[in-house]
């Protein structure tokens, strides 16, 4: 059955060891960051880093980039659908 | 032997399970960034009570973790269980080392006197109190779920020990590696915006 393991993709270890590396440098970078007084943007760089993390578990740990497109559409969409309601709960609390 | 499996679907099951703890979470976020935004103030003062260097170390064991149960699934396509083992027993025992820092951390806030409801909190505004609020109740859930994924992880290595889970029919393995990754995603978030507030 085409469904089943049979044409699974092999990530090399090579792979995901590269990834842990990125992921632990953008953290130190993240904690680094924290040093500078760079005022609202502080969060926004916190932010970022976070989201290129999250993208690089979700494509290589959570194999999205080799699994059915389908789970990579959805969620995006879920992250969308949060941005969302984070977008219009903050034009609620600025405009009110 | 005809199988009756539907790995794909079986994987869809665990992904949407994800979405909704995603959501779960989002709300919890949500409801902190409005709070923050209200009493930025007191948000950075009481950030400054947590210890950034237990939240760091926290964040890259679970990042690690992650990477070796990843590494489990390629190691057992690759039909060798020993290492499959080995790397699993190691996401294991660093999810409980992540407990063990929380319980650590979470001890010495307590002995500080500053938890829901406590009197050295009282003493402050309610910026500091819904700060202590979230901050509490978010690690404790996300600590929750580090219990659950420990657990599935367990199930999960004696499953492959006993070959109920092997390099044909492997989708348990990848449902709980799921399973941990959105917890370590759900840290990613925590510890920027708790720990690294200045």
């Amino acid at each position: 059955m085409s469904n089943n393991e049979d044409k699974h993709h092999v990530i090399p270890y090579r792979t995901l060891l590269l990834v842990l590396s990125a992921l632990l440098t953008f953290t130190f970078i993240s904690i680094a960051v924290t040093n500078y007084e760079l005022g609202p943007f502080t969060v926004l760089a916190a932010l970022l880093l976070a989201s290129f993390k999250t993208i690089l578990v979700l494509a290589y740990f959570m194999h999205l980039k080799f699994d059915v497109k389908m789970f990579g559409i959805l969620i995006s969409a879920v992250f969308i659908l949060i941005g969302a309601v984070i977008f219009i709960t903050f034009l609620d609390y600025l405009y009110r | 032997m005809d199988e009756h499996r539907d790995d794909i679907g079986s994987r869809f099951g665990m992904w949407l399970f994800i979405f909704t703890e995603l959501l779960l979470f989002a709300g919890l976020f949500i409801v902190y960034s409005v709070y923050r935004y209200l009493n930025w103030q007191a948000f950075h003062l009481a950030a400054e009570e947590l210890n950034t260097f237990i939240g760091a170390l926290n964040t890259v064991l679970l990042l690690a973790s992650s990477a070796t149960i990843a590494m489990s699934i390629t190691a057992l396509q690759k039909k060798n269980k020993t290492l499959a083992l080995a790397l699993l027993g190691f996401t294991i025992l660093v999810g409980l080392v992540f407990l063990v820092n929380k319980y650590f951390e979470w001890n010495l806030k307590i002995e500080h006197g500053l938890y829901p409801g406590s009197e050295r909190l009282l003493e402050y505004g309610k910026g500091e109190v819904l700060f202590f609020g979230l901050y509490f109740f978010m690690t404790g859930l996300h600590a929750l779920h580090i219990i659950v994924g420990v657990a599935f992880i367990g199930v999960v290595f004696f499953r492959i020990k006993n070959d109920r889970i092997t390099h044909d029919n492997f989708v348990h393995l990848e449902n709980a590696g799921l399973y941990w990754h959105l917890v370590d995603i759900i840290w990613i978030f925590l510890f920027p915006l708790f720990y690294l507030i200045t």
